[in-house]
């Protein structure tokens, strides 16, 4: 031998030499740790351990007629951990084997398993590094995952806080019940509508929800684009939205906009080759400069009119007066709304 | 300033002193937040209003401060993750302060936007050491006699330490190694599993 073993035992301390039997005539300092229960030495190399790759080794002659020097093995007993290895012929005759062991990505649970610490491995051996290496990354991870978590929590949070509907980019009731408790704290008149969808129910049935979500943008659009950029036109339900128009100095302007909205409605909305045809029914209230009302007074009286319009057909719109209320159920949109964000 | 150190000094008063203490730390520094991110970059003049105004709020010199800082690092039991790299470093104390050369590499490892201070050890004769400390924020040499003070008996090793002063970003720490084995040390279990 051109090297001796204690030469090897510093360089490769996870090598063991092999005699042309296969029993395990010498192990390193760290191999022989391998064996929890018995003595390394003496035992039958392939008795300890499984050869994994190349394959269909079963024998000391199946090992030395490879041609491959690379191994991949196992430890027949418990904790049955995998090494990676390299095998080369040393002696005169190449009856001796060397084989050097590493534990390869098992080096974590191996480094576990057989109490093992820095001064079993070579000064230039990685796995210090490489398990340095894993303790830090999953440190890092973890300090990373939380930071993820908070930020998605702020995230929701700052949604929760938001005055805008996401599917169609208008206002939301938060946005609404802002708006709505400043103009009533206000002395200007302006006016408020309350439109429901009809027929959109039918759309979602039919042509599922995406054809409804379409509908929704195209509904969001036109209602836009049939107010001024002051009006605040807001989405509070599943088919229902609020428009709120200030400085409105009598019923006549909204009822040309509501008349507007419901005609631009009822014209089909392509969708995948299909038509959705939907209309709309409203109900209006004008607030007067000296009204007192209450932002709840704005809504129900908005509703009742509401509620006018669907009982007598659909498809128009109706501005409130007091004498509507006797007509109407006590029921406000609200209630008959339960749960509206469930939709 | 990577926002680990300034979580750390967080974490640091939170601990020790309560977070009512960090909290009118944080107002004294005129920060318009309370929490740092570890993962997230800070403009560098936080770092030293923050510990100005932590040493303002306990009524501590700032480089008592810093060295608590050094010294909580390594041994509160929320940090065990940080003793435990540092003693990938080395088999021995002697070996661990050669291998503080390579911590500012080896943090970039893990984290390839962390840069901590570059630091070299000088080998004097008889146990005697100076280790040169690059120093962005002042002090930051007094952090290391902490760390140090900890890790020599975590090692087991009696060592004298002495902040030799400094300028113009670097700082000079005065190590006396005088026995080696002077206690137990705690153990270092390599395979231990992270918690």
């Amino acid at each position: 031998m051109l090297v001796s073993a204690p030469v090897l035992d510093v360089l490769c301390p996870m090598h063991l030499v092999l005699s042309a039997t296969g029993h395990i005539i010498h192990a390193g300092p760290t191999a022989q740790k391998l064996c929890l229960n018995a003595d390394l030495l003496g035992q039958r190399f392939l008795e300890v351990f499984d050869i994994k790759r190349p394959r269909a080794i079963v024998s000391m002659a199946d090992l030395h007629k490879t041609r491959d020097l690379k191994l991949h093995l196992e430890l027949r007993d418990p904790p049955r951990t995998a090494f990676k290895g390299i095998m080369v012929p040393v002696g005169d005759a190449g009856n001796h084997t060397v084989v050097n062991l590493s534990f390869g990505i098992s080096i974590v649970d191996g480094v576990r398993d057989f109490s093992l610490s820095n001064a079993d491995f070579a000064a230039t051996d990685l796995a210090i590094e490489m398990l340095y290496l894993v303790e830090a990354k999953t440190a890092a991870m973890e300090a990373s995952r939380k930071l993820n978590l908070r930020l998605q929590g702020a995230k929701i949070a700052a949604e929760e806080q938001a005055f805008t509907d996401t599917l169609t980019g208008l206002k939301n009731r938060r946005a609404l019940d802002t708006v709505l408790k400043r103009m009533v704290k206000g002395t200007a008149c302006f006016g408020v509508m309350n439109i429901d969808l009809d027929y959109f129910k039918e759309v979602n049935d039919t042509l599922g929800h995406a054809a409804g979500d379409h509908v929704l943008q195209i509904v969001a659009q036109i209602m836009v684009s049939e107010t001024r950029k002051t009006d605040t036109v807001a989405r509070v339900g599943g088919d229902e939205f609020t428009i709120v128009l200030p400085e409105v100095r009598n019923g006549n302007l909204m009822r040309r906009v509501g008349r507007r909205i419901i005609d631009r409605l009822e014209e089909p909305i392509a969708f995948n080759g299909q038509d959705c045809r939907i209309s709309a029914s409203i109900g209006t209230v004008w607030i007067g400069e000296e009204d007192q009302s209450s932002m709840e007074d704005v809504l129900s009286n908005a509703d009742v009119a509401l509620y006018a319009s669907k009982h007598a057909g659909r498809s128009r719109q109706t501005v409130y007066t007091p004498a509507l209320r006797k007509r109407a159920p006590n029921m406000a949109r609200a209630e008959r709304r339960q749960g509206p964000d469930a939709q | 300033m990577h926002g680990l150190f300034n979580r750390s000094i967080q974490n640091f008063v939170c601990d020790t002193y309560g977070s009512a203490v960090w909290e009118a730390s944080a107002r004294h520094a005129n920060l318009d937040f309370i929490e740092f991110e570890a993962m997230l970059e800070y403009d560098d003049a936080i770092t030293p209003a923050i510990l100005d105004a932590v040493s303002k709020t306990v009524e501590r010199p700032r480089v008592d401060v810093m060295e608590d800082i050094g010294t909580y690092l390594v041994s509160h039991p929320r940090f065990e993750g940080t003793r435990r790299l540092l003693r990938f470093g080395g088999v021995n104390f002697e070996d661990f302060l050669h291998s503080l050369d390579d911590l500012a590499d080896r943090a970039r490892l893990a984290l390839s936007d962390l840069h901590l201070p570059r630091i070299e050890l000088r080998d004097h004769v008889d146990g005697h050491f100076s280790l040169i400390c690059e120093a962005p924020v002042a002090g930051y040499g007094h952090v290391m006699m902490g760390v140090l003070r900890v890790m020599a008996d975590d090692y087991g090793a009696l060592a004298l330490l002495e902040h030799t002063g400094g300028g113009q970003g670097i700082e000079t720490v005065s190590v006396t190694l005088v026995k080696t084995d002077f206690s137990e040390g705690r153990r270092f279990d390599l395979g231990a599993r992270a918690s």
